[in-house]
């Protein structure tokens, strides 16, 4: 408490950096801000058109008020419901294919080759966006709500056998041992050991999905893949905004009911 | 000096957690509060600082009515009450330096403290503290890197930098081994000599609270049955803060730990 | 469960019979909907286009390949407009969803109401997916890298926003407790108390949402909003197909390489 132990400390002190070799830390600012120079010169923002857009903005988004329901009610109701069913088939089909890839690309239950196989088809299917499996499922076979089943299809796979092999993967392998060494032979085995682990996320997920493919309806349609989207785009293209606007505040709203519905099924699950 | 004049408090689920306490504590006294868990050792040191709003009666702190402060008169008064919790409570991501100049926020600005700017006093001032605890290399580790004995020793230099006049303790050894239980417990002791800190420990260890502390209260359902002096624990007397239970184990141990020291 | 006394046999059920048949009426009602989502959808399709798919496929699939490689250079604009808009737009999102993610939750809100705009931008963000903002925002800011940039700007705001504020309310009250403790404002407690605990979510977030958003950002240029969803379109109406297959490919490293970084960044901080 004197004045001598008093000089031994030291008076100022930094935090230490987050990033230590002083060089790398450095070359990751002054790259950063490279990259903001070049990405912002390069994005080419003609000033004149985003200020003449702001009235347009403006005008654009006072066309959207009061959203319109009543004009194409019967218009509006038929996609929702074309966009509901594509959902609930497109979720259904698409988990019935994942199962198989799911627990083929768990690498604990699965021998290499089939392990490989279809991680590749997980990966393929991860990579491109729905919208873009739905402009060849389009051409293939041609415009409607098939086609947007088929890329929804599709779509799911990528999502929910990547989650499903990943919780197989990280099921508790004690279980898993313990009913092996009953002498169960390999159905029996996924049924009793892996399944109860994996299934209260599982159901979670679905709905979850289903969640997501009716939002994706809504895009598929604007490349040809029927539901809502389609009648969203039509309204667009017809300048009819305020129906557009009473679309997507349905779609808002039935994602809201779906979302709330998914998080009571998930704790019910549990 | 600290005085509770008739501290209420019931919870919204209608808990009636503490009736009516009334009790002074002179300065420079360190007093062991102990009980049996929910008779309310927490509730009664959190609505002095007012991390718990009392619902009734006064807690008053060197002639400052605690609470009848407004917000901003509270935190004035909160730099004036260091606190040490029972999980340690720092801020794990943070560096311990952080953590012991976080007690010196009340009295520093935002931005300051934001931009980790404080006094070169205040800095000076935790190197010393550290040192004082043993942990002065420790400074730049993140506080998550520590053994729990290191942690609280870094919690009670958080409060102790807040240079505070009371000390509130929330069962500083629950989560720590018997040993350094001890350690931890001689320090705030000897600390609290060194600064005539007044100070209010929970704890649940009968044994260390008859070690470390001048006077014990014992809590039970939210009411005072025992104020008194460590040696006045007899059987008895645990049996009505507890409960009934064999006690003579304790209380033997009691009296060789008291020949040791 | 229960068991049964049969004929001086203990006999063991999972379910009474009354819980069999609800479940299994739980069934029929959920097969009953698959079935008729299907009929809806098979309705509206036509079969010939189908039968006939497998055949297009290999059609276009002949068509495709070899890809055409020297067109890759010409990407190389549209892959830098693409991955701009994806950085860019995730760091507007992230620059307005941490704000709002802190009024959402329920422990760092100021206010209810204010909570309840919080959580009511965040269902509209998420719900309205890239490609109906781009189509909107064509309209008001005109075509190009601006648009997409912002469309998924406006996208993201939801995603990251939901998930730092799930991770806020879920911090450790007694680290905050503690620094409230020592007097601190209710900003300090804030920097000192709560950013620390979810500042490895908010990292997390951002990096992830870039990875989804360099993909979604690819389909962008579909509705004139940049990036190489620009290319991808015009190949597809032009029929060139070799085209096509080049540009799917490129999309294919550049989703391959974002996940890569991002999954050594996320290492490297967390």
């Amino acid at each position: 408490m004197n004045n001598v132990s008093k000089t031994l400390y030291p008076k100022n002190w930094k935090k230490p950096p987050f990033i230590k070799r002083s060089w790398l830390r450095w070359s990751i600012i002054i790259g950063s801000i490279l990259y903001l120079i070049a990405a912002l010169s390069s994005m080419d923002i003609n000033i004149q058109r985003v200020l003449e857009g702001i009235p347009r903005g403006q005008r654009f988004i006072e066309s959207f008020f009061p959203p319109n329901f009543s004009d194409n009610r019967g218009v509006v109701w038929e996609g929702i419901l074309e966009s509901i069913w594509m959902a609930i088939i497109s979720t259904v089909a698409g988990i019935a294919l994942s199962i198989p890839i799911g627990l083929g690309a768990a690498r604990n239950l699965a021998p290499l080759w089939v392990y490989m196989t279809c991680r590749f088809i997980i990966a393929a299917s991860r990579t491109f966006p729905e919208i873009i499996l739905a402009i060849f499922a389009v051409k293939l076979f041609g415009f409607g709500p098939f086609a947007g089943f088929i890329a929804l299809s599709l779509g799911t796979i990528g999502f929910f056998a990547k989650l499903l092999a990943e919780d197989i993967e990280n099921s508790s392998p004690a279980q898993a041992e313990a009913v092996k060494a009953t002498g169960a032979n390999w159905f029996q085995w996924i049924n009793y050991a892996i399944q109860p682990q994996v299934m209260p996320r599982m159901i979670g997920l679905s709905v979850y999905r289903l969640d997501i493919n009716f939002r994706e309806s809504a895009v598929v349609g604007i490349v040809g893949g029927g539901g809502i989207g389609a009648t969203l785009n039509t309204a667009f293209s017809r300048y009819e905004f305020d129906t557009a606007a009473a679309i997507l505040l349905v779609i808002i709203g039935i994602v809201m009911v779906l979302e709330y519905a998914s998080s009571h099924l998930r704790k019910w699950v549990q | 000096m600290l005085k509770l004049e008739n501290l209420t408090k019931r919870y919204n689920t209608g808990d009636l957690a503490l009736q009516g306490i009334d009790l002074r504590i002179p300065n420079g006294q360190v007093l062991a509060l102990i009980g049996p868990s929910g008779a309310g050792k927490s509730t009664l040191i959190r609505c002095i600082n007012r991390l718990v709003e009392p619902t009734n009666g006064s807690a008053i702190l060197n002639e400052v009515n605690l609470t009848k402060l407004s917000s901003r008169a509270l935190r004035k008064s909160r730099r004036k009450m260091g606190m040490i919790f029972q999980e340690y409570a720092l801020v794990e991501r943070l560096t311990v330096m952080e953590n012991v100049l976080s007690g010196r926020l009340g009295y520093v600005g935002f931005w300051k403290s934001f931009l980790r700017r404080f006094p070169k006093k205040d800095v000076n001032e935790a190197f010393r503290l550290l040192d004082r605890v043993g942990l002065l290399e420790m400074a730049d580790k993140r506080a998550d890197e520590l053994s729990g004995g290191q942690r609280q020793r870094v919690g009670i230099c958080r409060a102790l930098i807040q240079d505070p006049d009371l000390l509130l303790v929330d069962e500083p050894t629950a989560s720590l081994d018997p040993k350094t239980s001890r350690q931890i417990m001689r320090l705030i002791n000897e600390l609290c000599q060194e600064r005539g800190l007044t100070a209010i420990i929970n704890i649940h260890d009968v044994l260390l609270a008859q070690m470390f502390s001048q006077r014990i209260v014992g809590l039970a359902l939210g009411n005072i049955v025992y104020d008194g002096s460590p040696e006045g624990l007899t059987p008895e007397v645990l049996t009505k803060i507890y409960g009934e239970e064999d006690w003579s184990a304790t209380i033997e141990k009691v009296d060789d730990e008291d020949e040791e020291v | 469960m229960v068991v049964q006394k049969k004929q001086d046999e203990l006999v063991w059920k999972k379910r009474t019979t009354r819980e069999q048949w609800i479940n299994w009426f739980y069934w029929l009602i959920g097969i009953s909907i698959v079935l008729f989502a299907w009929k809806i959808i098979s309705d509206k399709t036509v079969w010939f286009f189908v039968q006939d798919a497998p055949r297009q496929a290999a059609d276009i699939g002949s068509r495709m390949v070899p890809p055409k490689w020297s067109y890759s250079l010409e990407l190389i604009k549209p892959v830098w407009d693409t991955i701009n808009i994806a950085t860019l737009g995730t760091v507007i999102a992230m620059i307005i969803a941490v704000p709002v993610a802190f009024c959402a939750a329920r422990n760092t809100t100021p206010h209810s109401t204010v909570r309840i705009v919080a959580l009511f931008i965040i269902v509209a963000s998420r719900s309205v997916n890239s490609l109906i903002w781009a189509l909107m925002l064509v309209f008001i800011l005109g075509p190009g890298v601006l648009a997409g940039t912002v469309a998924i700007g406006l996208r993201s705001i939801g995603f990251c926003a939901k998930l730092i504020y799930e991770s806020i309310e879920e911090i450790d009250a007694n680290q905050v407790e503690a620094v409230k403790a020592t007097g601190a404002s209710n900003l300090q407690q804030m920097i000192y108390g709560i950013i620390p605990q979810v500042l490895p979510t908010i990292a997390g977030v951002g990096i992830y949402r870039w990875d989804i958003n360099i993909r979604e950002s690819t389909i962008l240029g579909l509705v004139g909003a940049g990036g190489i969803g620009l290319q991808l379109n015009g190949s597809i109406n032009t029929l060139a197909w070799t085209q096509v297959s080049t540009i799917l490919l490129v999309i294919l490293a550049t989703v391959f390489v974002s996940e890569w970084v991002s999954a050594k960044v996320r290492g490297a901080i967390i």
